[in-house]
């Protein structure tokens, strides 16, 4: 379990000091895939540099199965980082090393004999897929192949956690399902724990089982997957979530007083056609600005934006009529744009 | 012109100028190579480590040294770069004599030599090892690498082509400086050429060391270049 905790990080900068993690408190727990989700600045880089003391907290405690990481000396975080290890963005395999070479870097670390290294090393490539590239150098490779090695080298010492920073963002939509795919089959089967570092939606949806949402700094929300995502209540998670809602909207004009918003929660709601339904029954011919789909942790949640033309009466027959449909969620009166700050101040912690 | 080949390319001047080509060349060749070989070498021992320092003790690097100690550093190394080598020669004489026995003859201009050229090496070690990815180094420490060992198991060998070239370069220029060896009785190509030609009013014997000196340094950059290349396995398809 890694507890982060109150946790800081300023650094100084030519304009003055800039806060880049403010009062940061999370708790992955092992076997978690925990997904830490932000626009780019928000301080998601910073953190996960953190949880490794590749940066040093200005503030708060990095506590990982009981011991403090701060108080440790060079020596045993140098120990502790061959437990916690790491992908990054770029890949950053050293160029002039085979693969076979690369993958066992970690190992050469810890003075594993070159024979026993070897072994883990070819073994570790078949883990990733790649038997045949042993000899080839990385830039023989891939992108996707890179970042495989990169996850091969990251388990050579069989860590307990998998830091991924921006893993798949450098990686094409079909490469990125493969690399996930792989991340979250050794999540099951070496039972690493996870934390993924993300600016894409999709990753986190695809993957991860709890997520928190980081802005500025600070964490937005926080929770599991599906219950986040499928009702989001801070401004930073529905700029997320609702990336289309925020834009085109506005041309509706004062109609938004008028909207509604429906969360479905599962195959069988998102599959009834409750707006048409709506229109026959109680003669209200809503009107959809957007809908989606999606899927979180195998479940299917749809989303729909409803402008409903008319009062305050036609507005309370449609909520009404909505509502009383199994597994469906109405949210009135919705926010529609990320900068709301009404709504954000509840949700910071 | 032609009172100039007239003058020193007559065919008793070319006659006087084959008797030393065939006498000297071959040996003071072999003292060009040695001074120039064995100055960069050391040069190299001294200079390697102290460009690995320069990066990594940096108020920036992975290991920051306190910061007079890198001002101390540069300073020395900027102060023995701007002192002319004929002059550093001469200065090193004591330290010369102190260190080897003698202020004069070929193993005499080596020490001089290595003076001159460790602090040039160890900035050109420095310029190379600051191109290696800070993302790498990044990654090295990551999994847990001490300084040290990100030194040598990451910086070092991922800046081996451009260390090669470094090494070039640095070769190329310490065999230059071999020709001012005449100044403390020191032998070599470049002082033949003097002594034999420029004093003796033998152009032919001038033009054959210089010609000699540009194909050590053609063959020196040739084979530099070629390893660096071959080193790299960054290009594709190798």
């Amino acid at each position: 379990m890694i507890e982060l905790r109150n946790l800081s990080k300023s650094f100084l900068t030519g304009d003055g000091p800039v806060d880049a993690l403010k009062h940061v408190s999370l708790t992955i727990n092992d076997g978690d895939i925990y997904g830490i989700i932000g626009m780019s600045g928000a301080g998601k880089s910073t953190l996960v540099r953190c949880i490794n003391m590749l940066e040093r907290p200005t503030e708060g405690s990095v506590v990982w199965d009981g011991v403090d990481l701060g108080t440790l000396s060079k020596k045993e975080i140098q120990q502790v980082r061959h437990q916690i290890t790491m992908i990054f963005q770029s890949f950053n395999l050293l160029m002039q090393r085979t693969c076979l070479e690369n993958i066992m870097l970690p190992l050469k670390l810890i003075h594993t004999p070159r024979a026993e290294a070897k072994a883990r090393a070819l073994e570790l490539l078949e883990t990733v897929g790649l038997p045949d590239k042993a000899n080839a150098y990385p830039a023989q490779l891939s992108g996707g192949q890179q970042q495989r090695i990169a996850i091969a080298r990251a388990l050579a010492t069989d860590p307990k956690v998998l830091l991924c920073d921006e893993a798949t963002s450098a990686l094409d939509p079909k490469t990125t399902h493969a690399i996930l795919e792989l991340i979250r089959e050794i999540n099951e089967k070496m039972k690493i724990t996870v934390i993924v570092i993300t600016h894409q939606m999709s990753v986190v949806q695809e993957i991860c089982n709890r997520v928190a949402i980081l802005e500025n700094g600070s964490v937005a929300e926080e929770g599991d997957v599906s219950q986040v995502f499928s009702n989001p209540r801070s401004a930073a998670t529905k700029a997320l979530v609702y990336p289309d809602m925020a834009e085109g909207i506005d041309s509706f004009g004062t109609a938004h007083q008028q909207m509604v918003r429906l969360v479905f929660q599962g195959a069988e709601a998102a599959a009834t056609p409750l707006i048409a339904q709506m229109a026959i029954d109680r003669g209200i011919a809503a009107n959809i600005l957007s809908a989606t789909t999606r899927t979180l942790g195998g479940k299917v949640y749809g989303n729909m934006l409803l402008n409903i033309p008319g009062g305050p009466d036609e507005l309370a027959t449609a909520v009404k009529y909505l509502s009383a449909t199994p597994d469906v969620t109405v949210q009135v009166d919705v926010e529609y744009s990320a900068g709301q700050p009404a709504e954000k101040e509840g949700d910071v912690r | 012109m032609n009172d100039y080949i007239a003058t020193y390319y007559n065919p008793e001047k070319l006659a006087k100028a084959w008797v030393v080509i065939e006498r000297d060349f071959l040996r003071e060749t072999g003292v060009t190579l040695y001074i120039t070989l064995m100055a960069t070498l050391f040069a190299i021992i001294i200079g390697l480590p102290l460009g690995v320092i320069l990066v990594t003790g940096d108020s920036k690097g992975i290991r920051p040294l306190p910061k007079p100690l890198m001002a101390f550093l540069n300073g020395l190394i900027n102060l023995l770069r701007s002192a002319p080598f004929i002059i550093l020669i001469v200065v090193l004489m004591p330290i010369t004599r102190a260190i080897i026995g003698t202020a004069v003859g070929n193993a005499a201009v080596i020490v001089p030599l290595i003076i001159a050229a460790f602090p040039f090496v160890a900035r050109l070690v420095e310029g190379s090892l600051r191109e290696v990815n800070p993302n790498i180094i990044e990654m090295s420490l990551s999994m847990g690498a001490s300084t040290w060992q990100t030194v040598t198991h990451v910086m070092l060998p991922e800046s081996v082509p451009s260390l090669i070239t470094s090494f070039t370069t640095a070769i190329t220029t310490i065999l230059g400086y071999t020709a001012m060896s005449g100044a403390v009785g020191g032998g070599g190509l470049g002082n033949l050429a003097i002594t034999q030609g420029q004093q003796r009013f033998n152009q032919a014997v001038l033009l054959a060391a210089l010609i000699v000196l540009v194909i050590l340094v053609q063959v020196f950059q040739s084979v530099g270049t070629w390893l660096a290349r071959k080193s790299d396995k960054r290009l594709k398809n190798t």
